[in-house]
């Protein structure tokens, strides 16, 4: 299974699960599929860039940042669209991100079959 | 009747024991060892312009057998056979690459890290395998027959007393201390867990305090008194070091459940911790919600 690949399944997974924690906020407890449509969606996303960074560059360190810095930038693309009444869910959307962003970023360098031709960099 | 002194005798002794090599290629230079089966010397090969190692067999040895052993053996662990002949008094000998290093047991004073040593020891099976895989036992493995060379490599030398797999062993061959049972035996084929035997001692003597529990596992099972319950073959037991050397878990040794649980925190450090980190703000963002609003 290539890197990409891994990124789109386990940021789906993650993302899917993230969502699914949005139930223990009552107020958003009526948008549930379309929070968790979009969390999947997100997280795949996060996971593709982030396993086409994993093709290229062999490297923790890298995998982490790239992980987290695309996982919060996608957090915060969903936290600007308000919730009907007008709020926003901020740091309650893009701090998780954050963290499994990284995570994800992670899971891209450990899993997956890197192409022969990867850049070695120090972790 | 007087008598010669016996310094003289010795003397007399020494220079009648130094061969003759005056009508080969090689100029003898110093002698570097000895064993129970011959001795060795350093000397100059005239033709290729090198120095190179010649052990010289004892009196009585007709078939040079280390030689056409080793002559077989074409490892980077094991030092090759250039050449061999028969000196004018009877004795063979036989030209083999002089190694530039020290000893195994001399290295270790040295007080190389455990890692280091362990790789050490890889290098040591491999070339046993090897020997094994070409039906050769070496039955006398010891630390003293293990040459370090300068820049790490590792050379078994020392095949005087090597024998096919199912041979009988020689009747004195061997060292007691990395002995087989079975090779005291008499008249009972010997087979490659006679060399695990004395590779699980000789790990023994590479541990250094404190001792891994893992690790002192390994050499008990490689030198088990009885043959069935040592390593099948020395590639497993290699394999077994090389598990411990990389944090895995070894088949020598059953973890405890904390073991095992620290291990897996070894192997897992980065991952428990985002996991504990996303759980930890799930957490704080549950229980801040109100203020958050």
């Amino acid at each position: 299974m290539n890197k990409p690949v891994v990124g789109l399944i386990a940021g789906a997974v993650l993302g899917l699960i993230d969502g699914a924690t949005a139930w223990f906020t009552p107020a958003v407890r009526s948008e549930m599929e379309g929070i968790l449509m979009g969390s999947s969606v997100k997280g795949m996303v996060v996971g593709i860039i982030c396993g086409l960074i994993a093709r290229k560059v062999h490297s923790t360190a890298v995998g982490l940042a790239a992980g987290a810095a695309f996982g919060l930038l996608f957090a915060y693309l969903v936290a600007m669209m308000p919730e009907p009444d007008g709020t926003h869910y901020y740091v309650q959307i893009m701090v998780p991100g954050f963290v499994l962003g990284a995570l994800t970023g992670f899971l891209t360098q450990r899993l997956g079959t890197a192409p022969a031709s990867v850049r070695e960099s120090k972790a | 009747m007087s008598f010669l002194p016996d310094r003289a005798l010795d003397h007399l002794r020494d220079v009648t024991e130094v061969p003759d090599f005056s009508d080969t290629r090689y100029q003898l230079e110093e002698e570097i060892g000895r064993g129970g089966m011959g001795v060795v010397y350093g000397a100059w090969d005239t033709q290729l312009e090198r120095r190179v190692a010649l052990k010289v067999m004892d009196a009585g040895y007709v078939i040079n057998q280390e030689a056409k052993l080793l002559a077989q053996l074409e490892h980077p662990g094991i030092a090759p056979v250039y050449d061999a002949g028969t000196l004018p008094d009877g004795r063979v000998y036989y030209a083999m690459r002089l190694i530039q290093g020290c000893r195994l047991d001399e290295f270790l004073r040295h007080e190389p890290a455990l890692p280091a040593r362990l790789r050490l020891f890889e290098k040591i099976c491999e070339a046993v395998a090897f020997a094994h895989n070409r039906g050769v036992i070496h039955c006398d493995l010891k630390p003293q027959n293990i040459m370090v060379g300068e820049f790490g490599e590792v050379f078994v030398v020392d095949w005087g007393v090597a024998r096919a797999v199912d041979a009988a062993p020689l009747p004195t061959a061997g060292t007691p201390q990395y002995m087989a049972p079975e090779q005291s035996s008499p008249g009972r084929p010997l087979d490659a867990r006679a060399d695990i035997f004395a590779l699980g001692r000789i790990l023994r003597d590479l541990m250094t305090n404190p001792i891994p529990r893992p690790l002192a596992a390994i050499a008990r099972k490689a030198s088990a008194e009885d043959p069935a319950d040592r390593f099948a073959d020395v590639q497993q037991l290699a394999a077994d070091v090389g598990r411990f050397l990389d944090g895995l878990a070894v088949m020598a040794y059953r973890d405890t459940v904390p073991e095992r649980l620290a291990r897996f925190w070894r192997q897992n450090q980065v991952l428990l911790l985002l996991l504990g980190t996303y759980l930890a703000v799930k957490l704080l963002l549950y229980f801040l919600a109100p203020a958050l609003k």
